[in-house]
């Protein structure tokens, strides 16, 4: 039950910094359907901080520097995004699409030629090894064994509400979402607006990278990219209708299913169960399609997503 | 001079222009990931790709043209995901869901044929089926509920994915010492789709009919189109669906009724793949990328139904050439990065064209270029 608990936490955490990511993003009227690679590119920054910290690294400087990393790596292949879809007007879901794929793609021939060159040639994996650097990152309270992401995460999301609700720069980018053309006419640079909503998506995605392979594995095949954990944040995005404190507890929600594929085996009468683990890989697809369903009916997108914005068009 | 203008203003040429211009990019690219990796065998490896199976002209042409039939066959499963794709992009619906009826179609054909040994007709229709009710399931939810098809397709594969993996691991199509399903050839030759010239093609004996069917439907959907109502209303409520239902048209029907016909072709897709027995199923950690590259070819063909077998052939060609590298030097996934490369500028077709049918702003063609490029600077940064 405990490792239930510490499951639910990890996950959640990377599902409410993902889905915050795709809600600044969308917020401001750009669908990031490119949450997936983001995260496998801030994955692949941080864990390639870890592996090259020299050893005597102290724990702060390991943990600040592979957040940092992924943190820049993901507002970096954000930019991907952003450059495509807000200057060029381009077909915001192709582009998401192809960010994922390029991401997998490329962190895999990185990946393998970075083994490659450093072990002279013996190993060609697609994997990383971190123990250390994975390590760095748990504390514990009595039994219940924590990551520092947790509270990174914590931290952030209490951020992202304040500023959400309480700042003059979130209304902005909301209100590009909403009506840019309104928004323009009364001063407010859309363009720039966009580009903040999209690296802010960057920003979160990356970190949310590094937290889902880092907090449960000490190594990662970087082939796998990320297994679709950036389309449940998007689940979660839309199933929490775009508001920062209801993606909080719908993440936790999707996050207790996500978990029970993992510890399924630890829970007696789970296990006693004649279900294959496999089954349980599907719950998290299965409970958001059903959600899903029941809840998009009332949905309320912001109303300029996914259309580029155009000066000349009122 | 205006003769001139005319002809870039053609949207066929447009089109081929800039998917032409999207290629070659993706290749440069290429090239320089090449040269990041290992500077020195760059070009030997660029040469690999692009001389691909040519390579065996010189042993003998039988064998140069079996590696072309295998090549063919290998590309007829991403060019059908293209058709399906584009076939619901025309009607407003971003098939993403296509990888995932793409894999309930391989379960369907490889059970019935190796569980339930049954003739490749109705394997074949087992797949499209599978398919079909993929698509209508993500239909239903896009029409009935109002969800995203997008979020809908994808949590679709993933359940594909699983469900193909408990349905397809069983001990009735596994071969469980070798982890990949059993030859349908040995236990099920009746399974097999029928050949197609395998005598021109240097006895390839995975040459069937799937390539007709392939060049078939491309047509058939390049008719149905332009040339039927049916084709009408889908594109009517793909511009507006509001307008669409005011002028009688039932949204709720065409939606759902696209996806079916979408998955269907997608599921085909598997099917006329996997009942050559030219691969086998093996346990995946991952949906099948067919399904995503075709959203590649789709975009990379123009959103043309003809289109996209071109630009199938490249992108198989493509990813085959990957096989041909030096694996002492570079990785073949390499050849994936190009192909997603090539799908990420395919972004920026429409703006090519958009800037091409500017009026009497001739002048800008020549901006577009040096802005991609810029564009292209920031790639490489990440």
């Amino acid at each position: 039950m405990l490792l239930l608990i510490q499951y639910t936490l990890i996950f959640s955490a990377v599902l409410i910094l993902v889905a915050l990511g795709g809600m600044f993003s969308e917020r401001s009227g750009i669908i990031n359907l490119g949450l997936e690679g983001i995260m496998v590119f801030g994955a692949m920054a941080g864990a390639m901080v870890m592996v090259l910290l020299p050893e005597d690294a102290s724990r702060g400087t390991i943990i600040c520097l592979t957040l940092l990393a992924s943190a820049v790596a993901g507002m970096l292949s954000s930019l991907l995004i952003a450059v495509a879809c807000i200057n060029f007007k381009a077909d915001q879901t192709l582009i998401g699409t192809a960010l994922n794929m390029l991401a997998t793609a490329s962190a895999t021939v990185i990946i393998k030629g970075f083994n490659t060159a450093r072990s002279g040639g013996t190993d060609f994996s697609a994997k990383l090894d971190y123990v250390r650097g994975h390590n760095a990152f748990m504390f514990s309270i009595g039994k219940l064994q924590l990551s520092w992401f947790i509270v990174v995460a914590a931290v952030l999301l209490v951020v992202a509400i304040v500023f959400f609700y309480k700042t003059k720069l979130a209304l902005r980018i909301r209100a590009c979402g909403e009506h840019p053309q309104a928004a323009d006419s009364v001063g407010i640079n859309v363009y720039a607006m966009r580009y903040i909503g999209v690296l802010m998506s960057g920003f979160l995605g990356g970190l949310g990278g590094i937290i889902y392979i880092c907090a449960a594995n000490s190594t990662w095949h970087f082939d796998y990219g990320v297994a679709g954990a950036g389309f449940l944040a998007l689940a979660v995005m839309i199933f929490g209708q775009w508001k920062p404190e209801r993606i909080a507890w719908s993440a936790v929600l999707f996050a207790l299913f996500r978990s029970l594929s993992n510890v399924y085996m630890g829970i007696g009468f789970l296990h006693a169960l004649p279900i294959s683990g496999t089954v349980y890989n599907m719950f998290p697809y299965i409970v958001s399609l059903i959600v899903l369903a029941f809840t998009s009916q009332n949905s309320r997108a912001p109303k300029a997503e996914g259309i580029p914005y155009d000066k000349g068009a009122r | 001079m205006a003769e001139k203008t005319s002809f870039l203003k053609r949207p066929a040429v447009q089109t081929l222009l800039a998917s032409v211009l999207c290629a070659i990019l993706g290749i440069i690219l290429g090239y320089i990931i090449l040269c990041f990796m290992n500077a020195e065998h760059a070009g030997e490896g660029m040469s690999a790709i692009l001389t691909n199976f040519f390579k065996y002209r010189i042993a003998s042409t039988a064998t140069l043209m079996k590696y072309m039939g295998s090549f063919l066959v290998k590309s007829v499963p991403v060019i059908l995901c293209a058709e399906a794709i584009l076939f619901a992009y025309k009607a407003g619906l971003f098939n993403i869901g296509a990888a995932g009826q793409y894999t309930v179609g391989i379960i369907a054909s490889l059970y019935t044929s190796l569980a339930l040994g049954w003739n490749w007709a109705l394997c074949l229709i087992a797949a499209i089926v599978a398919g079909a009710v993929w698509g209508f399931l993500a239909g239903c939810f896009k029409a009935l509920f109002n969800v995203n098809e997008v979020i809908a397709g994808i949590m679709l594969n993933w359940i594909g994915l699983y469900i193909c993996n408990i349905i397809l691991g069983g001990e009735k199509c596994m071969n469980q010492s070798k982890s990949e399903t059993y030859e349908i050839k040995e236990l099920n030759p009746a399974g097999l789709l029928p050949g197609f010239m395998q005598d021109f093609f240097g006895g390839n004996e995975y040459m069937t009919i799937a390539i007709p069917i392939t060049i078939i439907i491309a047509i058939v959907i390049l008719v149905v189109l332009n040339k039927t109502t049916f084709g009408y209303e889908l594109k009517a409520t793909g511009h507006n669906k509001e307008a669409a239902k005011y002028s009688g048209m039932n949204a709720k029907r065409n939606i759902i009724l696209t996806l079916v016909i979408s998955g269907a072709i997608a599921g085909m897709a598997a099917g006329l793949y996997y009942l050559t027995g030219i691969e086998h199923f093996k346990i995946a950690s991952s949906v099948p990328s067919m399904g995503f590259n075709g959203i590649a070819v789709a975009f990379l063909g123009g959103l043309h139904p003809i289109g996209a077998i071109i630009a199938g052939l490249f992108v198989e060609y493509i990813t085959l050439g990957g096989q041909y590298l030096n694996t002492n030097y570079y990785n073949p996934q390499v050849a994936d990065l190009m192909i997603s490369i090539i799908i990420y500028l395919c972004g920026f077709v429409l703006f090519f064209r958009t800037i091409l049918n500017r009026p009497g702003k001739v002048k800008v063609n020549a901006n577009a270029e040096p802005d991609d490029t810029a564009k292209k600077a920031e790639e490489k940064e990440v």
